[in-house]
This record gives C-alpha cells, structure tokens and sequence, in this order.
C-alpha cells in the first residue's frame, strides 16, 4: 500500500511560519498589518484588472479569525516588502508553496498544476479552491475545503454544463449528480458524516492525476488501497472476489472495487455483506431443487456459470434485491434478472426493437435475453460454442422465424421460407458451407438488440436505411451507390426508388455472376423501367438474352449496375465520353458511329424512329403483298390441279384395264 | 441396258443444278431454324430450339456457315450460267433472250392471263414450255432475297466495319430488313414454293424432279406441251432421254426431301403460332 506523505508536511510547515514570522516580523517592523490595512479596509478601493473592477478590500475581522492571521501581510505578499506606501500596482501573485511546499509539489504535478502552467485559464489555483485572506482551519467546519463543503467546491466546475466539463476532456458525466446520490453523498450530507467519502477521498487533495497515470490514487492498482483507507475490512466480506489480499497482490486479474461500484454512479443495488456465490450454492447445486411456484428446476451447475461469459460476475449481482441478513438471503428478490442494469445500452436499443415491444405489451411470442443468450451458460459472441456465434444465428433466428414457427405464423410481408432461402443464399452458403464468420448473417443486418419492421424508418431494413445497411460490409458498393441515380441522395422523386434488395432480393441473395441472376436483373429493371426493357428485348441483345444466354451486353453491361448516372453526367458510363469505351468492352472495334447503334430501338414508335417504322411497315406491306398474291394464285389453281389428278387418275385405271384385257 | 421405251424420261436439270438445290436446302433451312430462334426468342418453341442447335452461340455459327453456303450456290449458279453461255448459246444476249431464258417474256403474260382464265374455267390449261413464269418468279425471288437478306446479314455480321462509314441506326434498319424479309422468304419457299412445284395435287405426295432431274415423258408432254413441241421438232429430245434411277436412290431422295418438308412444315407452324399466339 502507498502512502502519500502529507502529515510530516503539517510540522515543517508550522515551523517554517514560526520561523518567518520571528525574523521576517523584526525587519518589517515598519510595515504593520495595520499600515496595510489603513487602506485596505475601505470597502471602495478598487483597481481595475484585465478590463475588470476589482475590489482590493480585506476584512480584518475576518482575517483575524483566519488560519493565517498570525502572518503579516507581508508575509505572503513578498515583494510589498520594504516598499513605499502606498504601494504600486500590478502586485505578484502570492505563492503558497513559500510554506506549504509539498503542497505546491504535489499540486504542480497534478492535472490542475500542469493546467495551470500551461496558463489554462479554467485551471484552479490555491485560492480556487482555499480562498485567500479567509482560509479557515481545514478541520473548522467554516474551511471552504471542509468535508461537507468539497463536494460543492469541486462541482462548481465538475459539474453538467460548466466550461471544464464542455471544453476539457472529462471522461465521466454528471459527477455532482450522480454522487450526491450515492451512498457516500447520503451519508456525508444526509446523515452529517463527516468521515464519509468525499472528492478528495478518493482523489487526494492536491495530486489530482488521470485514472491511466500508474501513481494516481484511481489507477486501477491504487484504486484497493484507496478504497481501503474507509473500508478497511472489505477485504474479508468479499470472499469470492478478492481471498483475502488477491486484490492487491493481482489487481489486474481481479475486479477493482469501481467494476461494481461505479464511482460516482447513483448505487440502487445495495451488495450485502455475505453474498458470496458459495452461499447461493449451497442450494442450488441440489440438482433436484425446484420452484414451489411453478415446479421448474432451480438447480444451477457451478461449472457452467465458472465456463461462462459472467464467470466473474457474483449471482447477487443479477439477482438483485437479496438480503444478506436472511436465513434465504433470495427470498426478497422480486423482480426477474434485468440485464439492462450492466448492459444499459443494449437494453435501451431493445425496449424499442419488435422483439422489447412485444415483452411490453406481455406476448408471450416475444424473446427475452435469455431466449437467444440463454442463462447462466451465456457466451461472447466469439465463442463458438455460443447461440451468438456467427455461425449459429441462422438456427438461433430460425427457431421462431422458421416457416411454421411462431414468428412466421404471425409475420404477414412478403418474405417466406427465410432460414431455408437464407441458407441457399450466397451469404448462407459463405456462412455455412465456407465457414466464413465474416458473412452476413440474420443479425448484420437486423441488428440483434435493435430488430425492427421495415415499416419502422428506424429500421435498418427500412429501404431509407437499407444502402447504409448493405454498406457496413460492401462499402465500396454503397459509395457507387449513393451517387447513382438511384439514391434518394442524388435523385429527388415522387417514384420508389430501388435500394440493394429490389434487385438482390433480401433472403435469395444469389452470386452476380451466375446465369440466373444475370437474366432476372433485366425483369428486376424492368418492373420499373417498363418501356425500356420491352423496346431492349426487340433487339439482338435483348433477344439473346430472352433465349437464356448472357454472353450478350445487359442492362448493367451498359448503364453499370451501381454506379448508374444520367447520361448527361461526365461520369455515365453511357456520357459522350464514355459511350465508345462501353461498346468496346464488347465489341474491340466499335467507333463513334457503333456506338449510334439504337440500343432500345422498337418500330412501333414512327414519332421517335421514322426510319425503323417505316421500314418495318414497308417490309411487312411488302411479305403482305407477296403472300396475297403468291397464296391467291396457289388457292386459284388448287381446284384445276386436283381435277387434273383426277384426270391423271382415270387415264392410268383405265391404262391398267387395257393392259389386263391384252394379258387376257 | 435400256428401259422399255415407256418409262424413259426426260431430264430436265443438270447434276451441278440437282446438287446445288439439294445445298441450298440444307442451307436455307439451317439459315431459318437458327434465325427463327433468334426473332421469336419469346416463345419457348424458340428456347427448345436454341437449346437444341447448342446454343446462341452455336446457332449463329452455323447460320453463318449456312450463309456462306448460300453465297457459295449464288456465285457458283451465276458461274455456271456463264459457262453455259458459251455451250449452248454462244453469247450472253442469246442465252438471255433465247426461247429457253429465265427472263420473263411477253409469252409469260400471256400465259399467266391463260393461267388466270384456266383457273377461273374460262378457258383451257396453258401450254407452258421450259420454264414457267412462276418458276421464274421462284428463281428471281431468291436473286432478290440473296440481295436483300445477304447484304444486310453482311453488316450484322460485321457491324464494327460497317459502322465506320454508315450510321450507327443503319444496324437497326438491317435487323429489320433482314429478319422480315427471311420472314418473307421462309414463309414463301415453304408455303408457296412448296405447293407449287412438289406438292401440286396432279403430283402428290411429291415430285422429285429437282432431285431426280428427270421426269416421265408422258408427264412431260402434258405438262410443257410447247417445250415437248419444241423439242421433238429440233430432234433434241432423243439426247435429253434418260434411265430413270433406280429404287434405292428414289428412297434416300425421298427421305431426304420428306425430312426437308417436315422442317419447313414444323417452322410454318411454329411462326403462325409465334404470330398468332404470342406476338409482342
């Protein structure tokens, strides 16, 4: 345990005043308090510093009741020594540390010392905190650094909304708030103990460091010994965490006091005395020990708590309300495990996903913590072995959102047979047959403490979200995307505009180089592109597409898939610049004029291509007149020719007959 | 060894003509199946069958080669005409404007009113002589498809070469010119021609003149009196008198054309229906 010298510093420092006192006084004989004062009683005297009107009033009544009114004025404020008076102005500032020197060392080391050297103009100086010509005894209760007073004194600037809590770097908020709430704020100002914890208990007067700095009384190796200058003893009540010195002698395996006791932090929970997990087991462990209520098993294995994520976390600390001075100390437990009480963030993200409402509104449907993280087993996410590993969520989902499950009965979008489509999907396929944790799975893009209805525009499936969504693994995609015309960033309309899943679909999500999604994007562009995809399909490129080929130029061969821009942009994969380069992909020789092929050409519209319709009109005027013609002439001479075949047929009977009267 | 005088016939088209038609069968139906796919690509009758000639790519392999052929025959008939020229006319103008040509005639008018009268029962059948003027008609069709189909199947062909002195929308025209002019052609050869030269009632279920090249005299003579007329007065029929050939042969042409038939039967139907049914 460390200690930081400060009563020796008590006995030097009195010496020291003696001592300037009885030599200093004879030399500055001349120069009585009295002198000084003979000026500065008058409760007009000002001077005016940096811009300001300062009142140099001191009052002797006060000053003689103070600490230092033994000292003469002089004594502090050194270089009016010998001086004229009335003296001049600017007078130097009075250094402290002339008496008080471990003070002044500690305090220059310290985060306000170095802020004050550095001529922050919020750093606190001695007379910040001790004022000036009134310092009172510290013991006194009048002592503006008194117990009862500090918590104040501190919170001036150490509170919501100050300049040093908004300017400088405070990691903790609402510090006043949230002590006077705490238990040491009730027993200092509530119940009047002085003894009790104050700011500088646990932060030391004038060595004020950084919970990081290793020689901070808060530096998580100090922070025991910190602790321990009240609460002497703790170390023999809390006998599972700490058996006995642990908490000094392995601090960094250990939880520091602050783990559990949140410093500063208001402390509903109160931790018994007595707590300790082996007490609960003493029960528990009873394999066959069942709930008197409704007869469920109550038994819990050490071992699978001692293998879980909580391993360090006490039963008490879940199961709160338990009181330490009952035989059972459990039975003044009456609420269910709220996790929510360490995990505050979490919790608040699922109160407003459909899984906390649900709980809300008392369906049985929806799932609690423990419905996907299970009790006392839970596990990191990291570990295989846990429901929440990557790998393991599909199923985890699955068990409600399975096609016939009760999450499906009561679901009523569009999505159906989601684990099975999920899992022939290209993220189920990297997921579960590559073994790619990495891949999406159901909670990356419905976030597991947040899922939402896509209705909801806080949703992550909210198509204004889906792009974002998409994006946290396909970034680069979703930088293309948002200066597509297909962003609402980009493109301010009435009409829907496509985001990710239009055309990847949610669950179905195939592989963009496979036949099958290379054909359907054409109908996926065509849902909305109506015109243009038929007029596409009377072409080359579109015909052999319908055939069901894909070596042939697509939607996406041309305008680019998402990175598509109105022509009229310089960076359009179809702008005047680029077009030549688009065709070329294909076609290694095409040239300006290729490229004035009609893409989209149809000879059903003689307003936009006269030539096209004109041609087809004419050629098809051209097969009419043929075929009237060639099949009038045909149909005239259809009944001359079987006449004739008739006349043929006759002859060659009548043939026949000759030749058989000659044989005969 | 001769045949009885009775079954010897006439021949009418030489080996280089039989053989040359029999090509162009080949080529033409494959050029129209490949092509058929590719215009009525929205039906499934189309999928199946580009599924079956191996694919897109293939398809258009063959209806490239197939197009090849077919310039093949064009130039190598246009050869052989010039070759005959010198045999048998001795100039062009002869051969051109002879009793024989292939260029419609004042005789053709007037035999295609005839026809019209014979028809309608105003009058007797015309005695048509070497060539008739629906075969001219036939024979023009495919120097004017050749033309037509051909040089717009050029420039699909080699749009990147064409488009580098014509407009791009020229390609656009071409695909049109092209795919309905085949339209016009397939639908005529295999309804038309069909009728009128293998299938005509007197003749059913086939004749096989093309690929025989010869035909019974007695048929001759009732077909082509003007021709037979023509010919026995000059003494040339006793040279153009063959064998006819023997059964076997008579079968493979038989399975062969009933194969060719059948196709542009089956394509017929096919395009109706693509029409008819599933236009867009």
């Amino acid at each position: 345990m460390k200690t930081i010298p400060v009563l020796p510093a008590i006995r030097r420092r009195t010496i020291m005043a003696l001592f300037l006192t009885i030599v200093l006084g004879g030399v500055a004989l001349g120069q009585d308090n009295s002198d000084c004062f003979t000026c500065h009683e008058d409760k007009s005297l000002t001077t005016e510093r940096r811009g300001k009107t300062v009142s140099l009033f001191v009052d002797q009544a006060i000053f003689l009741k103070s600490v230092h009114a033994d000292l003469s004025c002089v004594t502090c404020h050194v270089d009016l020594e010998g001086k004229e008076m009335p003296h001049g102005v600017p007078v130097a500032p009075v250094v402290c540390g002339t008496c008080h020197t471990s003070e002044e060392e500690l305090h220059k080391e310290s985060l306000h010392g170095k802020a004050v050297a550095r001529g922050d103009a919020l750093a606190p100086n001695c007379q910040s905190c001790h004022g000036s010509h009134a310092i009172a005894r510290a013991k006194s209760a009048e002592s503006a650094v008194s117990p009862l007073r500090i918590p104040f004194m501190c919170g001036r600037c150490h509170q919501e909304g100050t300049r040093v809590q908004r300017e400088r770097v405070i990691l903790q908020s609402h510090i006043l708030e949230n002590y006077s709430e705490s238990i040491h704020a009730e027993g200092l100002m509530r119940r009047g103990l002085v003894v009790s914890a104050n700011c500088a208990s646990c932060h030391t007067p004038h060595f004020i460091l950084p919970h990081t700095d290793p020689r901070s009384s808060i530096a998580r190796g100090n922070i025991a010994a910190t602790c321990t200058v009240c609460h002497a003893q703790i170390e023999d009540v809390h006998r599972k965490v700490i058996k006995g010195a642990l908490w000094e002698k392995e601090e960094h395996v250990l939880p520091a006091c602050v783990d559990c006791h949140q410093p500063h932090k208001a402390r509903k929970v109160f931790y018994d005395q007595g707590m300790a997990d082996q007490d609960c087991m003493r029960c528990h462990a009873n394999p066959s020990i069942r709930s008197s209520a409704d007869g469920r098993s109550l038994a819990v294995k050490s071992d699978t708590l001692a293998q879980s994520k909580h391993q360090k976390i006490s039963c008490s600390q879940c199961h709160a309300g338990v009181n330490a001075s009952r035989h059972r100390p459990c039975e003044t437990i009456a609420q269910k495990v709220d996790c929510s009480s360490c995990h505050a963030e979490v919790g608040q993200q699922y109160q407003g996903s459909m899984h906390g409402k649900l709980i809300a509104n008392n369906d049985p449907n929806g799932p609690t913590c423990k419905e996907c993280h299970g009790s006392h087993e839970v596990k990191g996410r990291t570990d295989s072995s846990s429901p929440i590993f990557a790998l393991n969520i599909p199923r985890l989902c699955g068990k409600c959102h399975q096609e016939g499950k009760k999450a499906a009965m009561r679901y009523t979008g569009s999505e159906h047979e989601i684990v099975n489509h999920y899992t022939e999907s290209i993220h189920g396929k990297g997921l579960l047959k590559s073994g790619l944790t990495v891949t999406a799975t159901c909670s990356d893009c419905h976030p597991a403490h947040n899922v939402r209805p896509i209705s909801d525009p806080a949703s992550s499936v909210n198509p204004e979200n889906v792009p974002v969504t998409c994006g946290r693994c396909h970034h680069g995609i979703q930088e293309q995307f948002v200066q597509s015309i297909h962003s609402t960033l980009k493109h301010k309309t009435d009409k829907k505009l496509p985001v990710c899943n239009d055309c990847h679909s949610a669950h179905t999500i195939r592989r963009t180089d496979i036949a099958g999604f290379k054909l359907d994007i054409m109908t996926k562009c065509g849902q909305c592109h109506e015109k243009i995809a038929t007029t596409y399909f009377d072409t080359y490129h579109g015909k052999v597409s319908q055939l069901g080929y894909t070596q042939t130029a697509k939607c996406y061969d041309c305008h680019g898939a998402h990175d598509i821009r109105p022509v009229a942009d310089p960076q359009s994969h179809l702008s005047h610049d680029n077009v030549v380069g688009t065709c070329q992909k294909c076609h290694p020789g095409a040239t300006r004029r290729f490229a004035g092929y009609l893409t989209h050409a149809t000879h059903h519209d003689p307003d936009k291509y006269p030539f096209l319709f004109w041609t087809f009109w004419g050629m098809t005027g051209l097969l009419i007149g043929t075929f009237v013609l060639g099949g009038a002439h045909t149909l005239l001479w259809l009944p001359r020719a079987l006449q004739m075949r008739r006349e043929r047929r006759r002859r060659l009977e009548k043939k026949n007959q000759e030749s058989k009267n000659d044989n005969a | 060894m001769h045949s009885p005088e009775s079954e010897r016939q006439v021949v009418r088209f030489s080996r280089l003509e039989r053989v040359l038609h029999i090509i162009m069968i080949v080529s033409f139906i494959s050029l129209a199946l490949t092509g058929m796919t590719l215009k009525f690509s929205y039906t499934g009758w189309a999928n199946v069958l580009s599924r079956i000639l191996g694919g897109y790519e293939s398809a258009g392999y063959i209806h490239r080669i197939a197009a090849v052929f077919m310039f093949g025959i064009f130039f190598s008939h246009l050869y052989n005409v010039l070759i005959r020229k010198r045999k048998e006319a001795g100039s062009l103008r002869g051969l051109l404007l002879g009793p024989d040509t292939m260029l419609p005639t004042k005789q053709d008018l007037r035999e295609f009113i005839a026809s019209i009268k014979w028809f309608l029962n105003l009058g007797p059948r015309p005695e048509y002589g070497r060539w008739t003027y629906w075969e001219k008609f036939d024979y023009f069709a495919v120097f004017w498809g050749v033309f037509i189909i051909g040089s717009t199947g050029l420039m699909l062909w080699f749009p990147e070469f064409f488009t580098q002195f014509m407009p791009g929308w020229f390609i656009n025209v071409a695909t049109i010119i092209h795919s309905d002019e085949a339209l016009l052609a397939v639908g005529f050869i295999f309804t038309v021609h069909f009728f009128n030269t293998h299938l005509r009632p007197e003749k059913f279920p086939m004749d096989l003149v093309i690929f025989t090249g010869r035909v019974p005299l007695e048929e001759f003579i009732e077909e082509r009196p003007r021709e037979y007329e023509a010919l026995k007065k000059s003494g040339e029929l006793e040279n153009m008198m063959a064998d006819p050939y023997p059964p076997i042969v008579l079968r493979t042409v038989k399975v062969f054309a009933w194969t060719a038939l059948s196709l542009g039967f089956l394509l017929i139907v096919m395009i109706i229906y693509a029409m008819v049914f599933a236009y867009r």
